[in-house]
């Protein structure tokens, strides 16, 4: 086995103990559960889901990923000087916390889905698209909390950031275009709108799910042309090459960072 | 034996370590002294390779430590403070250092010692300060390693498991092994010391034997020594 490997299985033994771990696994399937319990249509049910999935994770991920590299610096400090290199210990760390908090989102959510099959039977295509999504937003903003914090020693400035990163990504990235569409409202915006959206690994997360609730339509013709994109097979696979380019950004930034850093 | 040359290292604007020339002598258990801020963790953590970016060489057993992670198996290391995944029991720990680096002899000796076989399966967070620098003692010896680097290594322990920790460096050093280790407080562990550095505000002052450091001070003993060195160095 690796030592990568062997650091991983001793983080997700760690954190699977952890009560905040334990405790995002219970607001998952809470949420769930009473989200399930209100209606017995499913697609609304997973729409509201999926809102929390692209509000609520990439917080819990952006804060917990900041705050677990600096409660363990004196941890990496210990293993830095052990004969083991620096990348199998930032790759350890980072897929311990992952497989960790992915554990506890697919219990927590799979759960209540698990308990109400029959409901889901006809929108399963959908659930998986939502773990998925689930899973690249758990990668991508662990892997932002981890380079925050690699970045800045100053905890409170590390975790300022953090809240700032998913402000950014979750609130004002979309207030930003918003104004772009108003103001330039008479030219035709809508394969900027795409282009925007593809950057912002939030919108990407949650108009590839959306548009497989025929909600689209609501959307009008930007909804067209976001159809058409995504519906197609090369849009598909532009924005999941996207979607693996946000994942692997951060981790990569946050380990070279790390490998020249001085602890 | 670990041979440090024109060692400079910068925190932005501050001058950490100055030129640092040092020689840790084989086999013998050198004291590293210097009152707080003096730089003797920026040394240790650049011996450990912790810190990555400095001026100067540092050479193990003459080779120079760079990029490689394979000389630190030849390096114990107690920190002053460390602390571990606070759900992971003792056992744990253990375990995932053994699994890291690949050794089939180990010197249980302090785990023993320590008693530490009753705090096995007990949670890292439930354990005292005072059991967890146990814990971080029984690893640093616990693969028999060629250099033993401890800083303040008995601070936060108990005086009959610091005199065991004393007892054990002793037997150490009697093997053959080279012991590098600091201290703030002189009188506690200067009867350990065979060669002493000083280092004071990034350079070093004295470097050589505790005895060649008391005749030259023409004090009594290391602790005044040391002050003497000190007022001379401020001045």
């Amino acid at each position: 086995m690796s030592i990568t490997l062997k650091i991983i299985k001793y983080q997700v033994k760690d954190n699977l103990q952890s009560r905040w771990i334990i405790g995002f696994f219970l607001f998952f399937l809470i949420f769930s559960y009473w989200l399930i319990s209100f209606t017995e249509d499913s697609h609304k049910v997973l729409l509201s889901i999926l809102n929390m999935i692209i509000i609520v994770i990439p917080l819990i991920c952006l804060v917990f990923g900041t705050i677990y590299i600096y409660n363990n610096l004196n941890y990496i400090t210990f293993m830095l000087t052990q004969p083991i290199k620096r990348n199998a210990i930032y790759s350890g760390l980072y897929f311990g916390l992952i497989i960790s908090i992915f554990v506890c989102f697919i219990l927590g959510v799979g759960i209540p889905i698990l308990l109400n099959i029959l409901l889901f039977t006809e929108s399963l295509n959908i659930v998986i698209l939502l773990f998925i999504t689930g899973f690249f937003q758990i990668l991508i903003f662990t892997g932002f909390g981890f380079l925050i914090a690699i970045q800045n020693d100053d905890k409170l400035k590390g975790l300022g950031i953090s809240i700032f990163v998913w402000l950014f990504f979750s609130i004002i990235y979309d207030g930003l275009i918003l104004y772009l569409l108003q103001t330039f409202q008479d030219y035709p915006l809508e394969k900027l709108a795409l282009g925007l959206t593809l950057l912002n690994p939030i919108d990407l997360g949650r108009i590839l799910t959306i548009l497989k609730f025929d909600v689209s339509a609501l959307m009008g013709y930007t909804g067209a042309v976001f159809e058409d994109f995504f519906g197609n097979n090369l849009g598909l696979f532009i924005s999941l090459t996207v979607l693996l380019i946000w994942s692997i950004l951060p981790f990569v930034l946050g380990q070279k960072k790390f490998s020249d850093k001085d602890i | 034996m670990i041979k440090i040359k024109n060692l400079e290292k910068y925190y932005s604007k501050l001058h950490v370590l100055k030129n640092i020339d040092l020689s840790i002598e084989q086999g013998k258990i050198t004291y590293l002294v210097g009152p707080n801020g003096s730089g003797k963790s920026t040394l240790i953590k650049s011996i450990l390779g912790l810190i990555k970016k400095y001026d100067g060489t540092i050479s193990i057993n003459g080779k120079i430590i760079n990029e490689d992670s394979e000389y630190r198996n030849l390096i114990g290391y107690m920190p002053q403070s460390a602390s571990f995944p606070e759900n992971l029991t003792v056992k744990d720990i253990i375990k995932l250092v053994k699994e890291i680096r690949y050794q089939n002899i180990y010197d249980e000796e302090l785990l023993t010692k320590f008693v530490l076989s009753k705090e096995m399966n007990k949670r890292l967070k439930n354990l005292s300060g005072g059991t967890i620098q146990k814990v971080n003692a029984a690893l640093a010896f616990l693969f028999d390693p060629q250099i033993l680097i401890l800083d303040e290594p008995t601070s936060g322990l108990d005086p009959v498991s610091s005199n065991i920790l004393k007892d054990k460096i002793i037997d150490e050093n009697k093997k053959g092994k080279t012991i590098l280790f600091t201290s703030h407080i002189i009188s506690e562990l200067e009867d350990l010391a065979q060669n002493i550095a000083f280092i004071l505000d990034g350079k070093i002052w004295f470097s050589g034997s505790k005895n060649e450091l008391i005749k030259i001070a023409g004090e009594s003993n290391l602790e005044r020594s040391v002050a003497s060195l000190m007022t001379k160095s401020i001045a």
